[in-house]
């Protein structure tokens, strides 16, 4: 079997916190289950291996922006190499909640060199789908403040000395963001969706994109015998 | 003060006001890093500089975690090297920045070479890891302890009575035999370090002597760089 032999389809999902991302990526999974498909699930920064540095770096603020980076792109590939690409060769759909452009729009922020990142993600193939949900700063802000959260620190980007007020520094930080991801949209081909519509228009969207771009009969589960 | 990063320095670090020097020393496993190293650091305190130590899996952030990782032998090469790479860049930010910045002189048993040395024998593109390295500050000077195979076996043996998975390339499967793998790998990491020695300008040093004879070599060589680097006079 020749080494590149991709047979499998990797769909992503991006877009800023309260964008309602992680909702429609759960749907689309639920949905691919119900047809019957090869489908494998991963989040961000989830990998069991780094996790514990992970959590030891954020809760005592110990990380620069390059370790920051260097300690995701870690987790990244150590899932990327153990999982996403093995599920990619054995036929899988493969559905991301974040992918490397997570790490290209806020590192990009925290100041790591764009052609830095770029380079350090190299290794990874990009989705065949990104979907991009879209929606104004605002929005995505009111969903997630009005909720009186306990924000983060580095969420906040308050290691950014943006703002002494956590929620200031917050708005500021998703703002900049939001600039790093539009400038992608072009760059990668994001496939954009209104996250301001309801989410059972936004499902129907991106099913009827997903039906459309994958011929998904060549992902139902084969019979074990 | 020639103090300056291979590519850029990484993002809120000040490349300005580095006054102190950082020097490494790479070699082989049982070179002999250590014990120079050992008997480097009394003898610059004796003579007036404050001296920082560095190496490999010694950061607060991922030290711990790394050191683990390598007990369980389950990540894959990619995912060690990037480990690694944290390991390198928060002592580099938060160790080496900060004691240079103060003028001290950072002794580093060994950095970027002996990952990078690693990483391509284990088939990681070249390009791929000067660009995660490219944000590493470059060494005044890169003494490397060149040793024989033969010195390094008996040494290690002496020692150990025994060999480390690890420094025998057992991950690779270049024989099931583990002296085997040993021999093979050791020729494949010295080959590395023999180019990497031309490209970085390395000092190779004849490890094969004795250790007062090597050490006696070093100071010489470091006399000199203190010279240059360290005028009279010269300030913070």
């Amino acid at each position: 079997m020749h080494e590149s032999s991709i047979t499998g389809k990797l769909i992503a999902v991006e877009g800023l916190d309260g964008s309602g991302k992680s909702t429609q990526v759960y749907l689309l999974h639920q949905w691919l289950i119900s047809l019957g498909c090869r489908v494998y699930f991963t989040e961000w920064n989830s990998s069991t291996l780094v996790k514990e540095a992970t959590r030891k770096g954020k809760k005592r603020q110990l990380l620069t922006p390059t370790t920051f980076s260097l300690i995701h792109a870690t987790d990244f590939a150590d899932r990327y190499e153990r999982q996403i690409l093995p599920m990619l060769k054995g036929g899988y759909i493969v559905l991301c909640d974040r992918y490397m452009f997570t790490s290209f729009a806020r590192d990009a922020v925290r100041g790591c060199d764009k052609a830095w990142l770029r380079k350090l993600y190299g290794f990874a193939r990009v989705p065949d789908i990104v979907f991009y949900f879209k929606l104004p700063l605002e929005t995505a802000l009111g969903r997630i403040l009005e909720g009186r959260p306990e924000l983060k620190y580095f969420e906040a980007g308050m290691d950014l000395d943006l703002s002494p007020d956590i929620e200031e520094s917050f708005r500021i930080f998703q703002g900049r963001v939001r600039d790093q991801y539009e400038s992608m949209v072009p760059e990668y081909g994001f496939t954009l969706l209104d996250a301001t519509l309801n989410v059972h228009e936004q499902q129907k969207k991106v099913r009827e994109i997903i039906g459309r771009k994958i011929d998904l009969a060549k992902y139902h589960q084969r019979k074990v015998g | 003060m020639a103090n300056r990063f291979f590519k850029m320095p990484p993002p809120q670090v000040d490349p300005a006001k580095l006054s102190g020097i950082l020097i490494v020393i790479e070699g082989m496993d049982s070179s002999g890093r250590s014990t120079h190293i050992g008997r480097l650091a009394p003898w610059l305190e004796q003579k007036g500089y404050a001296v920082v130590q560095v190496g490999l899996k010694r950061s607060e952030l991922v030290g711990q975690a790394l050191e683990q990782a390598k007990q369980g032998n389950v990540l894959s090469p990619r995912t060690m090297s990037l480990f690694y790479a944290t390991d390198f860049y928060d002592q580099l930010e938060n160790s080496i920045v900060p004691a240079l910045r103060a003028g001290s002189v950072v002794l580093a048993d060994r950095y970027i070479f002996t990952l990078m040395a690693r990483d391509v024998v284990r088939g990681a593109d070249p390009a791929w890891l000067e660009s995660l390295y490219s944000m590493a500050l470059v060494p005044s000077t890169v003494f490397f302890l060149d040793t024989s195979w033969r010195t390094l076996l008996d040494r290690t043996l002496k020692a150990r009575a025994s060999l480390d998975y690890w420094e025998s390339g057992m991950d690779l499967g270049l024989s099931r035999d583990w002296f085997d793998s040993y021999l093979k790998y050791q020729r494949r990491m010295s080959a590395e370090f023999k180019s990497l020695a031309k490209k970085y300008d390395f000092i190779t040093v004849n490890g094969n002597r004795s250790v007062s004879a090597v050490d006696r070599d070093l100071r010489a060589q470091i006399e000199q760089i203190l010279i240059k680097e360290y005028p009279a006079g010269s300030k913070a």
